[in-house]
Formats: C-alpha cells, sequence, structure tokens
C-alpha cells in the first residue's frame, strides 16, 4: 500500500485548498482585508524582482502603480474601454514609464538610487495632485472606474476580487518563480551577489537591471489597474511615498527574494494593524515595535530565501 | 529685486534647517552606513521635549531670554542626544552584522514607533508655541527687513555647523569619528573604541536635529506629530544632494535645497516646489552620480 506522503507540496495544495474557501466562512470586510493583502502582495511581488532578485535599492513603487492606476481609469472614464483590455494595457504603460526613467539613473549605486526614487514618487503625486494635462483630476482624483466583466459575471463584490485577485496572483507567482530558474533570473542574482564579478563574466548588468525595473515596473501597472477597478475612485493620496515604503518594508520583512516570504510580509504588514485593532490608538506603536523586533530576531527576513542551486545540463 | 533677495533670505533659513537634520543623517551614514530613517521623528521629538520644557518651567522667565533660550536649547539638545543613543542601542546594535535593508526596515519601525509615541502622548492635533519668547523685531539689511528670528535662526544654525566642523577636524573625538567612518576594522586595530564612536555620533546628530526642531517650532510657532516625516526626507535629500557621508556636503546641500525651495515657490510654481527640489536632485545625481562634494568611490574588486 502506498503511503500517504504528506509533502510540502500538499501541504501547501491543502492551505490553498482551505484559502480559496475562505471567502464563505469569512464576512465582507475580512475577505476585503484579505483583497488588500493580495494586492499588497502582488505590488511586493513585484517590487521583489527590483529589491530582491537585483538587489536595486528601490523605494519609490508606488509611482508606478499610480501609473498603471491612471492609465486604467483615465482611458476608462474618457474613451469607455472595458478594465479587462486596459489591466495589459496598464502594464505596458507603466513598464515604459519605468523604462523611460529608470534609464538615465540605474548607474546610481545603493543610496543614491533609493534617495532618487523617493523622489520620483514625490514627483508622480505632485503631478497627479497638479492636474497635469487636465486629465488626472487634481487632488480630488478620478471616480466611477467601471468594474470588470468577465464570462458575464461583473466582478464587484470583495469574493469577486477575491478570487480574482488570488488568481492573478497564483498566475504571478507562477511565472515569477519560472524567470527565477531563467537566464534572467540568475543574471539578476550574480547582479546582487556581485556586480563587477558579474560585468567581468559578460553580463551586461545595465540591461539586466533595467528590464529588472521595465517588468516589476509592469506588474506594478496591472496591480495598479485592479485596484482602480476594485475602488472604483482613485486618487493622488493612495499613491504617496508611504505606500512605497510599505511595499518595500513587505519585501525586506518577508524576505527580500523569496516569493513565499513576500506574500507572508503582506499578510503581516496589512494584517497586523488589523489585528491589532484591540490596541486602539496604540495599534502602529505597537506595529513600528513589532517591525523593529522581527528585524532584530530576523534579519535575513520571515521566511529566508536559500541560495538556488542550479544543474548544470551536459551537453 | 527686493523680493528676489525677502526669498533668499527665506531660503538660507529654510535650508539652515535643513542642513542641520541632514547632519545627522549624514554623520550617521559616515560611520555606520546607514541611513536613519527615524532621525526626522528625532526632530519632532526635538520641538516637542523644548514646547514640554517651555510649558512646565519658565526659562526665559527666570532666566531673561537670551540666555533662557540658551539654556533651553541645551536641555533640549542634551535630551534629543540621549533619545539617539537609546535608539542606536534598541534598534540598530542588534543589527550591525545584518544585511543593510534590514537595518533600514528597523529604522522605519522606529520611526512608526516614535511617532506615534509623540501621538499618544501629547496628541494629534497641533501645537503652538508662545509667541514672546524672544522680542520681535524686524532689521533692515540692504534695504530689507528681516524678521529677527529668521536672522538668529540662520545664525545659530551656522555657529552649530562651525562647531560640529571643529568638533570633528580639531579633536581627539573627532579624529576617531574620521576613522571610524574610513575603516572602522582598522579604527579598532589602532584602539578607538568603535562603540564609544557610534554613541557619540548618535549623540551629537539627534542633538542637532533636536535643536533644529526647536528652531522650527519658534520660527513658524506650530508643530505637529508628523512634521518630522517631511522635514527628514527634505533633509536626507539636501544629504544625498551634498554627497552623502560628508559633512561639509550636508550644510552646502541643505542650503541649496532650501534656496531652490524658496526660489522656486516664488518664481516658478508654488504647487510644484517640492517637485522641483527633487528634479534638480535627479538631474545632479545624473551628471554627479556621488552628490556634489561626494568623492568618487572606486568599486572594490
Amino acid at each position: 500500500m502506498k503511503k500517504f506522503l504528506l509533502t510540502k507540496k500538499t501541504m501547501i495544495f491543502i492551505l490553498a485548498i482551505f484559502f480559496f474557501c475562505c471567502p464563505l466562512l469569512l464576512n465582507r470586510y475580512w475577505v476585503d482585508v484579505l483583497n488588500n493583502v493580495g494586492l499588497y502582495a502582488l505590488l511586493g511581488l513585484s517590487l521583489n524582482i527590483i529589491l530582491g532578485d537585483a538587489g536595486l535599492f528601490h523605494m519609490g513603487h508606488a509611482a508606478f502603480y499610480a501609473i498603471g492606476a491612471y492609465t486604467a481609469a483615465i482611458l476608462n472614464t474618457q474613451f469607455n474601454i472595458p478594465i479587462l483590455f486596459l489591466i495589459p494595457m496598464g502594464g505596458v504603460l507603466a513598464a515604459l514609464f519605468g523604462a523611460i526613467v529608470a534609464r538615465p539613473i540605474i548607474h546610481l549605486r545603493g543610496d543614491y538610487l533609493l534617495v532618487v526614487t523617493i523622489g520620483l514618487v514625490e514627483i508622480v503625486r505632485i503631478a497627479l495632485i497638479n492636474d497635469v494635462f487636465g486629465l488626472t483630476g487634481g487632488a480630488n482624483g478620478i471616480f466611477g472606474i467601471d468594474r470588470m466583466i468577465i464570462g458575464g459575471v461583473k466582478i464587484r463584490k470583495p469574493h469577486h476580487f477575491f478570487y480574482f485577485i488570488y488568481l492573478f496572483m497564483i498566475f504571478t507567482v507562477f511565472i515569477f518563480s519560472r524567470l527565477k530558474q531563467s537566464r534572467f533570473g540568475r543574471a539578476l542574482n550574480y547582479i546582487r551577489e556581485d556586480e563587477t564579478a558579474a560585468q567581468g563574466s559578460g553580463i551586461n548588468t545595465a540591461h539586466y537591471k533595467l528590464l529588472a525595473f521595465v517588468l516589476g515596473a509592469g506588474w506594478a501597472g496591472m496591480t495598479g489597474v485592479i485596484y482602480a477597478t476594485k475602488m472604483t475612485i482613485i486618487s493622488p493620496e493612495s499613491f504617496s511615498f508611504w505606500e512605497s515604503v510599505i511595499v518595500f518594508m513587505i519585501v525586506i520583512l518577508g524576505g527580500s527574494g523569496s516569493i513565499a516570504g513576500v506574500i507572508l510580509g503582506a499578510f503581516l504588514i496589512i494584517g497586523l494593524p488589523e489585528i491589532f485593532r484591540g490596541f486602539a490608538e496604540a495599534r502602529m506603536l505597537v506595529f513600528g515595535g513589532a517591525m523593529m523586533l522581527l528585524m532584530i530576531f530576523r534579519p535575513q527576513g520571515i521566511i529566508e530565501s536559500v541560495p538556488q542551486l542550479y544543474q548544470i545540463r551536459n551537453r | 529685486m527686493e523680493q528676489f533677495f525677502l526669498q533668499l533670505t527665506n531660503g538660507l533659513t529654510v535650508g539652515s534647517i535643513y542642513a542641520l537634520i541632514a547632519l545627522g543623517y549624514t554623520m550617521v551614514y559616515g560611520v555606520l552606513k546607514l541611513i536613519n530613517f527615524a532621525h526626522g521623528d528625532l526632530f519632532t521629538t526635538g520641538a516637542y521635549l523644548g514646547f514640554s520644557v517651555l510649558a512646565s518651567i519658565a526659562l526665559t522667565d527666570r532666566l531673561g531670554p537670551i540666555s533662557g533660550v540658551i539654556a533651553l536649547a541645551v536641555i533640549v539638545m542634551v535630551m534629543v542626544g540621549i533619545v539617539g543613543i537609546v535608539l542606536e542601542r534598541a534598534a540598530y546594535k542588534p543589527l550591525r552584522q545584518s544585511p543593510r535593508l534590514s537595518a533600514v526596515v528597523s529604522a522605519l519601525g522606529a520611526s512608526i514607533f516614535i511617532q506615534n509615541a509623540i501621538m499618544l502622548m501629547y496628541g494629534a492635533t497641533f501645537f503652538f508655541y508662545p509667541q514672546d519668547i524672544l522680542p520681535k523685531f524686524t532689521i533692515g539689511i540692504f534695504g530689507i527687513d528681516i524678521p529677527i528670528m529668521r536672522c538668529i535662526v540662520f545664525i545659530v544654525s551656522i555657529v552649530l555647523m562651525a562647531f560640529l566642523y571643529l568638533f570633528i577636524q580639531r579633536t581627539t573625538i573627532g579624529t576617531a569619528i574620521r576613522a571610524a567612518a574610513i575603516d572602522q576594522d582598522a579604527a579598532r586595530l589602532m584602539g578607538i573604541n568603535v562603540d564609544r564612536v557610534i554613541s557619540i555620533v548618535f549623540f551629537v546628530g539627534p542633538a542637532l536635529g533636536g535643536a533644529a526642531g526647536l528652531m522650527v517650532g519658534m520660527y513658524y510657532g506650530h508643530i505637529n506629530f508628523t512634521m518630522g516625516w517631511v522635514y527628514g526626507l527634505k533633509a536626507f535629500t539636501a544629504a544625498i544632494l551634498g554627497g552623502i557621508g560628508n559633512i561639509p556636503g550636508a550644510m552646502l546641500g541643505g542650503l541649496i535645497l532650501g534656496v531652490i525651495e524658496s526660489l522656486g515657490a516664488a518664481y516658478i510654481s508654488f504647487a510644484w516646489k517640492d517637485a522641483l527640489a527633487f528634479c534638480v536632485l535627479i538631474l545632479i545625481l545624473i551628471f554627479r552620480p556621488t552628490g556634489i562634494l561626494g568623492e568618487r568611490v572606486a568599486e572594490k574588486i
């Protein structure tokens, strides 16, 4: 008789089935919290390519998120283009924006890159507030963004969004974990560990770093479109520097470079303040303290990213 | 032209405050290679402690305006300096051997912690400094009237910076700080107590930030528990602009940022003032990747 093996894979499978039943058991509020967790996890995963895999200090991810969300909002409210088509389009535009802004700054080292990306997110936010080109609606933002319609079902209730967001996340995790194994992923790893050696081995570091930026920006843009259709109202305050900091913390706290870590990080950073609601006004105080303690006791992040082993194929 | 000089003095004043805060970032960065994101909140702590001391013991009534304010500044600087040392012990010391970004996240956690601690203690509303601490009058320089407070803020900042510069360049402790910034291990081999150096840096930097907080409270008259975030970000930008780790760079960066901001707000667009400062930063970094005074560092192989 075959022994039932409780391997890592079956564990994850059982957990996933349990997780996908969640909306049936929880009320709307908690499903919505889980949706927020999912959106931030998606953002975290996209930042993870830049920050975790390539090791570029990037603290301005909300800028790309904003580009995606505003693309969707403007095109949907002005030209009535269905949101479903806008998801890839928002991604492409955000990726394009990422390519244009990252090109001149990609050679900056460490902290200089950090502050430039902070500047970037502030410039984007101020541009949105100042109603640039008369399209962004100023400080009030844009309202009346359509919901998606997939196969005749209008995605509007929290549990609809729950399934949409988490299915998109499974797709993302699949793509990104395949990318990690690819030539691209290996190059990024090498750049993070030792850029000079990577260059010496013939890796076009500027090219790969830029590619990481473009991919991360594109994915953040797509997440932005989902956010826009979920909220139906967007305003510049949703894309402040603080949002970038949250995503940054998710990646580092969860374990930079580790996909599972980033998802867990999103659960902690977005979920913990909800759980700490019992502390009322002191919840952010407790949250700040918890972050310090977590970093002190798990400096590599909660789930440490294990050095990847690559098989050498014989030709 | 009068407008121009008025904006210039305003910019220099704001810039000197940025410079004072930037010094804290740059000193910590020089020794620990850490961006102390909680530094802006230490600045807020200074503003609030100054308010409390002012409200509880009426220093200016007892000692007269000038010596009273000096005593107040010394008390605030020492108190914020002690908070800085405690912060380093609690949040950064355990992470000294860890990846750099872990310490950054710990700093962000500390920032949230301090900010909310201030909010819980004082409440979320604005606090107003008493406006009669120093006599109010304006002085005329080159035919323009400048409020006395503006001059005081500028002069005090410059004096503090000069003291710091002499302290770093001329004293034994200053030499130890410079040595630790160049190479911690070598400094340790030369008999320098690097832990003590780090403690001193975490005393001096926050003390300057606290003094800046006190001056902002007295200059603008109102303080809020979130103000450290904006000032901290600006000062950090200034430190990078001048070349982080470089003390004259932080002073220069702060002054330049302040002047750009106020001239930009007056002549280009008030709404785009913050964006303008960042645009200048990005442009400068594209052409000088390590800031204005930063040295080009050869990559180690």
